[in-house]
């Protein structure tokens, strides 16, 4: 039929279209010797940059100047014990493990978390957390043990107040707090049930509370995020395929090789740090730059309040009461310098939310600050068609994946996944967890 | 003569326009291979302002500027005919022309070493590709701007 048609065709456009076609094949086949020759080959820049997301870039974890017991291992595990403590909450049923479960790589699988309520934003996992500058989907902390505070008295995660928490631990922890942290205060005059944050009861008792008594108390509880800090600051990513692939590429040279990708998983990673520009972003050990990226994500149907993003995380990280610059910070000044250059304003900051660390990220389902897109498909198609931000300015540009590359990133993607590493037993529940 | 004329020419036409998408296809492929990042610009560390009234050099440490990780700089600034400033109000902002974004972070200036450096504190970049620095730079000698071309 083709013969037939193509018989019919005037010289000239038979001659045009042989043409097209031998360029077509000459292109077709230049691209396919050029894959299978990259495919073990990376130029000098591309393994450059293959290196500088390895686990091995990261070198150590960075000290936490703002937590003089970050490093102290019998902090650690008592912030273990507090980690899987349901006592810490209003009801006794909510633990920091309730949304960040250990066997699911310390986060819930849920769209956003559910505590004493529903929250409004997707748990984070805590793997790596360690080496970030900011947490929080909008960074409004900047330090682990900070942010370890915000969930304990938030009315819809732990629901608890400082007064509940500090007697818990004067009742059930005081010789291992005393160790750590020296003498807890006297709690016998206060009220059971106070705290700045949560119910107009609750905060008006706080308010009754003599002011030099208000802060022996909250020190206690910036105690209690210290220790949870020192437990959480020791989980941390092992090697996963990819930092094996890579590790192998860098050392071999030759084609003979075996690579350790599959072509799709190999053609993914090019995609990754080629066309997609997705390392833009997701940069270095971690896959994520740690910074604050309007992408376009929808407002989140679980919650009717607006959401400004970074806008609002980085004002209440620079007036934070547990600050780096807080008086129960043990930083000094000049330690804090991610706050003291911190952008405080400005239209890039509105809806801009931080990418999570990608490694793990297929057994992470689903995905974005609110749970907006339920699999990796979906953010495959977010990023190729870059629609606009419901409010500021979406980073995207459309990609224009075909649905052969969205399969590839993803096959690729897989090849992040890999086990935690941290102390023997840190990984799980405490043996014995509710009593000291 | 084919036995529907109608049908032989519909075929023609087809065949003309397969070509034509052939054609088109080609040239977009080739077109795409062809879009470059900016190669032209002026990476240098030492530059001039955009009025010619000062030349400025940054100073960094080690051989490359890092990513993903906050650092100090010295801007070393002089007149245009090579006396050293010290006395000046530098204020820094910047980005990444291509998307459109600025640094993601707020550097400050705010100490002067003496022989007309100063130092720069919170530099930041938080990921590769092309980032433009610029100093702005006001003193006795007038109001300018030093702009530096970084490829990280």
């Amino acid at each position: 039929m083709f013969i037939f048609a193509l018989m019919r065709l005037k010289p000239w456009s038979r001659a045009a279209l042989l043409g097209v076609v031998v360029a077509l094949i000459l292109m077709f086949t230049t691209n396919l010797h050029a894959v299978s020759r990259k495919r073990t080959r990376w130029s000098s820049k591309e393994r450059v940059l293959l290196r500088s997301l390895t686990l091995k870039s990261l070198g150590a974890i960075p000290r936490d100047p703002s937590n003089r017991v970050a490093d102290d291992s019998t902090a650690a595990s008592f912030g273990q014990l507090l980690f899987f403590d349901a006592r810490l909450s209003s009801t006794g049923t909510v633990s920091c493990a309730t949304c960040h479960m250990a066997e699911k790589n310390f986060q819930d699988g849920r769209p956003v978390g559910r505590g004493v309520g529903e929250g409004s934003r997707r748990t984070m996992p805590i793997a790596g957390t360690s080496r970030s500058p900011w947490l929080f989907w909008d960074g409004r902390a900047d330090s682990q043990w900070e942010q370890a505070l915000g969930p304990l008295e938030n009315p819809v995660e732990h629901g608890g107040d400082r007064t509940q928490y500090a007697r818990l631990i004067a009742v059930e922890y005081r010789t291992r707090y005393e160790s750590i942290f020296g003498r807890l205060p006297s709690l016998g005059t206060l009220p059971f049930r106070a705290g700045p944050v949560g119910d107009t009861v609750r905060a008006a008792a706080w308010a009754r509370i003599p002011g030099a008594r208000r802060d022996e108390i909250s020190r206690v509880y910036a105690n209690i995020g210290k220790a949870i800090a020192a437990y959480e600051r020791r989980i941390d990513f092992a090697p996963a395929r990819f930092d094996r692939y890579v590790e192998a590429e860098l050392a071999s040279d030759t084609l003979s090789s075996p690579s350790l990708f599959t072509p799709d998983e190999e053609a993914g990673l090019r995609l990754f740090i080629g066309k997609a520009s997705c390392v833009n972003c997701h940069n270095g050990g971690l896959f994520s730059d740690g910074h604050f990226h309007n992408t376009g994500v929808a407002q989140s149907r679980a919650t009717a309040l607006p959401d400004s993003g970074r806008t609002s995380g980085v004002l209440k990280a620079l007036a934070g009461e547990f600050s780096c610059t807080s008086r129960y910070s043990d930083a000094t000044a000049q330690d804090c310098a991610e706050l003291r250059f911190a952008v405080a304003e400005g239209p890039e900051l509105v809806r801009a939310y931080k990418p999570p660390s990608l490694r793990n990220v297929v057994d992470r389902a689903p995905y974005m600050h609110a749970g907006q897109l339920a699999t990796l498909d979906r953010v495959l198609e977010h990023y190729s068609s870059a629609p606009r931000a419901p409010l500021g300015r979406s980073e995207l540009k459309p990609l224009h994946l075909s649905w052969s590359e969205r399969r590839q990133i993803i096959a690729f993607l897989g090849t992040l996944t890999g086990p935690l590493t941290a102390p023997p037993g840190f990984l799980a529940a405490p043996a014995n967890h509710t009593v000291e | 003569m084919p036995a529907i004329p109608f049908l032989a020419a519909t075929r023609r036409i087809a065949a003309s326009k397969i070509v034509a998408a052939l054609a088109v296809a080609t040239l977009f492929a080739g077109c795409i291979a062809a879009a470059q990042s900016p190669g032209e610009l002026d990476y240098s560390r030492t530059r001039s302002s955009e009025h010619g009234i000062y030349r400025g050099t940054i100073i960094v440490s080690g051989d490359s500027i890092p990513t993903g990780r906050l650092q100090s700089w010295t801007l070393h600034l002089e007149t245009a005919d090579g006396a050293p400033v010290d006395v000046a109000t530098v204020s820094v902002d910047g980005g990444m022309p291509q998307h459109g974004h600025g640094l993601p972070t707020k550097p400050q200036v705010k100490l002067a070493l003496g022989n007309g450096n100063h130092l720069v504190e919170g530099m930041k970049f938080n990921m590769g590709g092309w980032w433009v620095v610029k100093f702005h730079v006001n003193s006795t000698a007038g109001n300018d701007s030093l702009v530096f071309n970084l490829s990280l």
